[in-house]
């Protein structure tokens, strides 16, 4: 047996009603503003070209550090938006930019000129210059950049941590040779 | 006297809570269950108070902005009046309750208390631990200095390896493409509101069900739980053999509580803070990035696991771990409770511990890392320098100019990445060496390219003469013995 429709059972109905519709005009944004930081539109437009110096600065059939400003920063980035990269000069006018972080767990790696290697402080992980996995847990090579040169600068596109989910250069060779 | 009482009476005519407050204070609790076993859980609420007090002295200074964070938490520790004792007390506090949390966990699951009718309990337990170390990551990240940043990059390269989403989620957790201000603002809001208020919520739900249900009887050997007759039998143990929760059990409590604070006071002043390290700053890259010590059994995991399980355990292990001990009271709900018949339970908390505190060790050791500088801060031991031929030291110094030596011990000192070398000689002949340094593999990498001829005849000669003297080096049985050098 259906309870009458009554003028109170009717209001509570509508009040039910009303706060969904409330509750969904506030639900809908509010995921929106939570999940702004992965919009297709906002990943894509971080990575950007950016200035590393004067192709000089590299000089050919070495290693050096280079620092940029990540394109996209907040006023209070402070310190964190400077990022380190690895620039690795083969040839006049041919490079090699590697992100410091560890394919593995994104620790920074570091450049030991000596023995031709980069090691990862964190698991061990180890590189050959050329950036391709020498040892340790790395599942691939050192993530790298895309670059170009123009007016004499050293140009690479940047602007994204590197992960696995993350690959940021579309010229890197994902089966580069392991010893 | 009289005037405090009236006070009181005034108040709870309006508020209504004494009779509730009474209750409580009152129910009866098993004799037997007033016990010294009973007071890890009232310890972790005393903590997670402590960490409440002290988090809001803290928010009163610290500013979470990337820019600021690490300049306030240097205020903090040198500056602000106090302020190295109200960041020690919360540092040593987040340590304990960790602990206490985990024992509390330990003694439930060995005195059966999971099983008919408390496993909401339990369940809602699996819950406040989870949360609670969402705390203590958290809590790592607001300690904003590099082991905080590269903690995130860990994190934020262990979500990468989600498939087809991992870049989202990436963004997601990082509030944009890499880690920087709007990363620490979503850990402190986390940290700050939405754990916290998840603790408190759960705490609440926790401690309702323990009063309303009961505590959990000491367990005897035989007595076996049926759903049946349980709440009946329960029942009957706390009209007979009951006392009041006020004072009989929750003097220890009390004590153990007052323990556990003094003891976090007293680390905290012995102490001191922890952190905050070097400025989180990612082009410094001569660092050695380590988590805090409840974290440190996932390091070495991340290190030890053959690196085609990696993905597999790092992202569908610890989701299995949390639904397996969430199911545990459906799976194993009846029956025996004492940990005196449970085999299997005790070895299983053994195990967890052993293991647990195996990884930690092998965590704050990191056996797998190079040393970074063992190459130019370790002398070669003497022994293998004095009277040796020219070629030989070479090789000594290509040892340890090419960093050989952060991955290779020799004389006990240097990386444990690699097997020590200081009788490398009985285990390969000439040729092995020469093809192990050149063509590298079994983890090493190949110094071929890297080496010259000359380097390499060199080393190989220093690695040569690494052999006990009362032991012979390697030979290659298939050739004709050569004098020994």
């Amino acid at each position: 047996m259906t309870a009458p429709v009554t003028r109170r059972s009717l209001l509570l109905k509508f009040g039910i009603f009303l706060n969904a519709v409330a509750g969904l005009a506030l639900a809908i944004p509010i995921v929106g503003y939570l999940l702004s930081p992965a919009r297709r539109k906002r990943m894509e437009g971080a990575l950007t070209w950016v200035e590393l110096g004067e192709v000089s600065a590299f000089p050919e059939g070495q290693v050096r550090m280079a620092t940029f400003r990540n394109p996209s920063t907040r006023p209070w980035d402070g310190q964190t938006a400077d990022i380190p990269c690895w620039v690795r000069r083969t040839g006049p006018s041919e490079f090699q930019v590697f992100a410091v972080n560890c394919a593995h767990l994104g620790c920074p790696v570091r450049w030991f000129p000596q023995s031709n290697l980069f090691l990862c402080p964190c698991h061990g992980g180890a590189y050959y210059a050329d950036g391709s996995r020498a040892a340790g847990p790395p599942p691939r090579g050192l993530f790298r950049y895309d670059y170009k040169i123009e007016n004499g600068r050293l140009q690479i596109k940047a602007g994204m941590m590197p992960t696995l989910g993350n690959v940021i250069a579309s010229r890197t060779t994902p089966g580069e040779p392991c010893a | 006297m009289r005037l405090i009482r009236s006070t009181l009476d005034w108040f709870d005519a309006r508020l209504k809570v004494g009779t509730a407050i009474r209750e409580t204070a009152d129910h009866p609790v098993p004799s037997r269950s007033a016990s010294w076993w009973y007071v890890f859980g009232s310890g972790a609420l005393a903590l997670f108070l402590l960490q409440v007090a002290t988090g809001i002295c803290l928010a009163l200074v610290y500013v979470p902005s990337a820019d600021e964070a690490y300049r306030s938490l240097q205020v903090l520790n040198h500056e602000q009046a106090l302020g190295w004792f109200v960041r020690a007390v919360h540092g040593w506090g987040s340590n304990f309750m960790v602990a206490v949390v985990l024992f509390h966990m330990a003694q439930v699951f060995l005195f059966g208390a999971y099983k008919y009718p408390r496993e909401l309990t339990w369940m809602v337990g699996v819950v406040l631990l989870v949360v609670t170390l969402g705390m203590a990551f958290t809590g790592q990240v607001l300690r904003f200095d590099q082991d905080a940043y590269w903690g995130l990059g860990i994190l934020t390269s262990i979500a990468g390896r989600v498939p087809v989403i991992g870049g989202r989620i990436v963004q997601i957790l990082l509030g944009g493409p890499i880690i920087a201000g709007e990363t620490l603002t979503r850990f402190f809001a986390l940290h700050v509101f939405v754990i916290p208020g998840l603790l408190i919520g759960f705490v609440g739900v926790h401690l309702w069900m323990v009063l309303k249900l009961g505590i959990n009887e000491y367990p005897m050997p035989g007595r076996l739980v049926d759903k049946e007759t349980y709440v009946a039998e329960y029942e009957e143990m706390v009209r007979k053999d009951g006392v009041p929760f006020v004072p009989v059990a929750f003097r220890k409590d009390l004590v153990f509580s007052g323990a556990l604070i003094a003891a976090v006071i007293v680390c905290a002043a012995v102490f001191g803070p922890f952190g905050p390290g070097g400025a989180p700053d990612p082009t410094i890259i001569q660092t050695v990035p380590r988590p805090d010590y409840f974290f440190l059994w996932i390091f070495s995991i991340a290190a030890l696991m053959p690196p085609s399980l990696e993905t597999f355990a790092l992202l569908v292990g610890p989701p299995l771990a949390i639904l397996a001990l969430l199911l545990l009271p459906l799976w194993a709900g009846v029956g025996e409770k004492s940990w005196r018949r449970r085999p299997v339970a005790v070895l299983v908390v053994v195990f967890a511990g052993l293991g647990w505190a195996t990884l930690t060790h092998f965590g704050s050791t990191a056996p797998w890392s190079p040393v970074m500088d063992a190459w130019s801060a370790l002398p070669v031991p003497a022994k293998h320098l004095q009277g040796r031929s020219a070629v030989v030291r070479l090789g000594a110094l290509v040892f340890q100019n090419k960093q050989c030596r952060d991955c290779h011990a020799l004389g006990d000192a240097g990386g444990r990445r690699g097997p020590a070398l200081d009788d490398v000689a009985t285990r390969l002949t000439k040729d092995q060496l020469f093809r192990q340094v050149l063509q590298g593999g079994g983890n090493m990498p190949a110094y071929g390219t890297n080496l010259s001829p000359a380097e390499t005849t060199a080393l190989v000669a220093f690695l040569e003469t690494l052999h006990p003297a009362n032991e012979p080096p390697a030979r290659d049985a298939s050739q004709p013995t050569t004098p020994v050098r």
